[in-house]
């Protein structure tokens, strides 16, 4: 009698103790869902600010037309692309920043232009974001993709029916002259 | 005439724009008119005395690939001393819609500027995403020419406007004169080709076929092929009793190319379509040799509907070696193919094409020079 009383506490302890568990690591891997569609929308910002900027010193006539018309091309692609594109013309607009700002002079001489130097401010600002929303994203996908392989959410199907996250890869690296340039400028 | 003609890929890679340039520029100073060309190049790079350079090149995705271009103040800054100091009479820019000198020359000039345009694509994002920036530079071009009719089509659906056909020249004093490879064509016949041997549509296959019919009947009949592709996989398309009669020279040189245009009794081009021009057709015509040829469309056109080449049904193996067969057998007809191919090709030639380009410079051309221009 007694015995089969303390079975049954004990059962119930371990049932009602198993389930604070599981409750917890699915409220676990929601959070890293959250987390991850976050970082996923910061990503998103700071690709469309970036491809803004680019935009924004391609009309400013501060340019050659040849510059502009190479801004202008590259990020008009990173805004239209589709999803399986995106990288692809994220990384290009990576690329024609690189070619157009790495030139000789080239802050030099939109530094001293009315409008320039806040509009490279404003650049520099727009990549360096991207690389960071990029890495925190990617942070987000390592730890959603390690949680969720664990065998219990997989047994028990505690991500629903989400899709497994995907890293975001892209050439992102700005341009060498970038940090030290706007300092000394 | 002082003209200034602008280059906007790099003067020593190779390319159909840089060719184009090159040629042209040579034949009007052939023709006696002054000329410069602004390109980007390396300092370093060896150019030609009528060459400035305007600056190296930067690889750059542009339009779907990557392209060597030349942007930015520096290059801005060239072509604007370029065109201040020359003075020319007219300005030609070519490839004025790439993001390269020619947009940075039309951007930097006023007065009589010939724009000629190269490219031709179904659509580019690039330049509906351009058309602010690129209208105000494009709306100085006086003077529209497009290389051909695809580059025409592309240039009214994509920038609107219209412009004059004037299609690429050949050279083809280049092609006239040449000494035979070693041994050919020989007494008892040849028959050649030029063109990518693993294409399809350059029609090799049909050849082969019709070799394997005629290589039987005329024991001592040697076949000549020059061209990208693998060697071994054409040979092992050839009966083993007819191979040794087959001579594969796969890629050659500039040289060796005409040498072998001058080394056969017959010239074959089997292409069964897709061609818009044939400039090997061309180039054969213009080193006379009797040409036996596909009767596609284009071909037809060149070769005046057969009076400057045999033609035969398109990928009729047995036509052509009916065809051929008689061709081999009739040396005045194929003289006289030969003098009426050099006649035709002439209508192609760079001086008739550099010619018809300086009536269009005439017409834009005024009483004012190009002037560096006074607004931004």
């Amino acid at each position: 009698m007694y015995h089969a009383a303390l079975n049954i506490a004990l059962i119930t302890a371990v049932v009602v103790l198993l389930g604070v568990y599981v409750s917890w690591r699915a409220t676990r891997i929601d959070r890293l869902h959250v987390r991850l569609e976050t970082a996923r929308a910061g990503l998103d910002v700071a690709l469309v600010r970036r491809a803004a900027v680019a935009l924004e010193l391609a009309a400013s006539r501060l340019l050659d037309p040849a510059t502009s018309l190479l801004l202008a091309a590259a990020a008009h692609e990173a805004r239209i692309a589709d999803a399986d594109n995106r990288e692809f013309a994220e990384s290009d607009l990576s690329r024609a920043l690189r070619a157009v700002v790495e030139q000789p002079g080239f802050r030099a001489t939109l530094a001293a232009r009315e409008d320039g130097a806040a509009l490279l401010e404003e650049l520099d600002a727009a990549v360096r974001k991207v690389a960071y929303a990029r890495s925190f994203y990617n942070n987000a996908v390592t730890a959603t993709r390690a949680a969720r392989r664990k065998l219990l959410p997989r047994l028990l199907h505690l991500a629903g029916r989400a899709s497994l996250p995907e890293f975001f890869e892209i050439d992102d690296a700005p341009p060498e002259t970038s940090a030290d340039a706007v300092r000394s400028g | 005439m002082k003209i200034g003609i602008v280059c906007p890929y790099t003067w020593d890679v190779p390319g159909g724009v840089q060719q184009h340039v090159r040629d042209l520029a040579e034949t009007l100073f052939a023709l006696g008119h002054e000329v410069s060309v602004i390109a980007p190049a390396d300092e370093d790079t060896p150019l030609p005395s009528y060459v400035v350079p305007a600056g190296r090149a930067v690889p750059v995705p542009y339009n779907g690939s990557v392209a060597r271009l030349a942007f930015g103040f520096l290059s801005a800054g060239r072509v604007r001393r370029w065109i201040r100091e020359g003075a020319f009479d007219v300005l030609h820019v070519h490839e004025p819609a790439a993001p390269s000198l020619g947009l940075l020359a039309c951007w930097a000039a006023d007065g009589p500027i010939v724009g000629t345009f190269h490219a031709s694509f179904e659509r580019s994002r690039a330049l509906s995403a351009a058309g602010p920036i690129l209208q105000s530079a494009l709306e100085k071009i006086t003077a529209r020419i497009a290389v051909s009719e695809k580059a025409r089509r592309t240039l009214v659906e994509h920038l609107g406007g219209d412009a004059v056909l004037i299609p690429n020249g050949v050279t083809t004093e280049r092609y006239s004169m040449a000494e035979p490879l070693p041994g050919w064509p020989g007494d008892d016949g040849a028959l050649g080709f030029l063109g990518r041997m693993d294409e399809q549509r350059k029609g090799l296959p049909v050849l082969l076929a019709a070799f394997e019919i005629l290589g039987r009947r005329r024991p001592r009949l040697r076949l000549l092929l020059a061209g990208p592709g693998d060697t071994g996989e054409v040979l092992a398309r050839v009966s083993p009793d007819l191979r040794d009669r087959v001579v594969v020279l796969g890629m050659v040189s500039e040289a060796d190319k005409v040498r072998a245009l001058h080394s056969v009794d017959v010239f074959v081009a089997p292409n069964t379509g897709g061609e818009s021009f044939g400039i090997v057709l061309a180039e054969a015509m213009s080193a006379g040799a009797p040409i036996l040829a596909s009767d596609i469309e284009a071909f037809r056109r060149v070769l005046l509907d057969g009076r400057a080449g045999a033609l035969f049904p398109v990928g009729d193996a047995g036509a052509l070696a009916a065809a051929a067969a008689e061709l081999l057998d009739d040396a005045p007809r194929r003289k006289q193919l030969s003098a009426e191919a050099r006649t035709a090709v002439r209508a192609y030639d760079w001086s008739t094409v550099a010619r018809d380009v300086l009536r269009v410079y005439e017409t834009v051309a005024g009483d004012t020079t190009v002037v560096e221009t006074t607004a931004i």
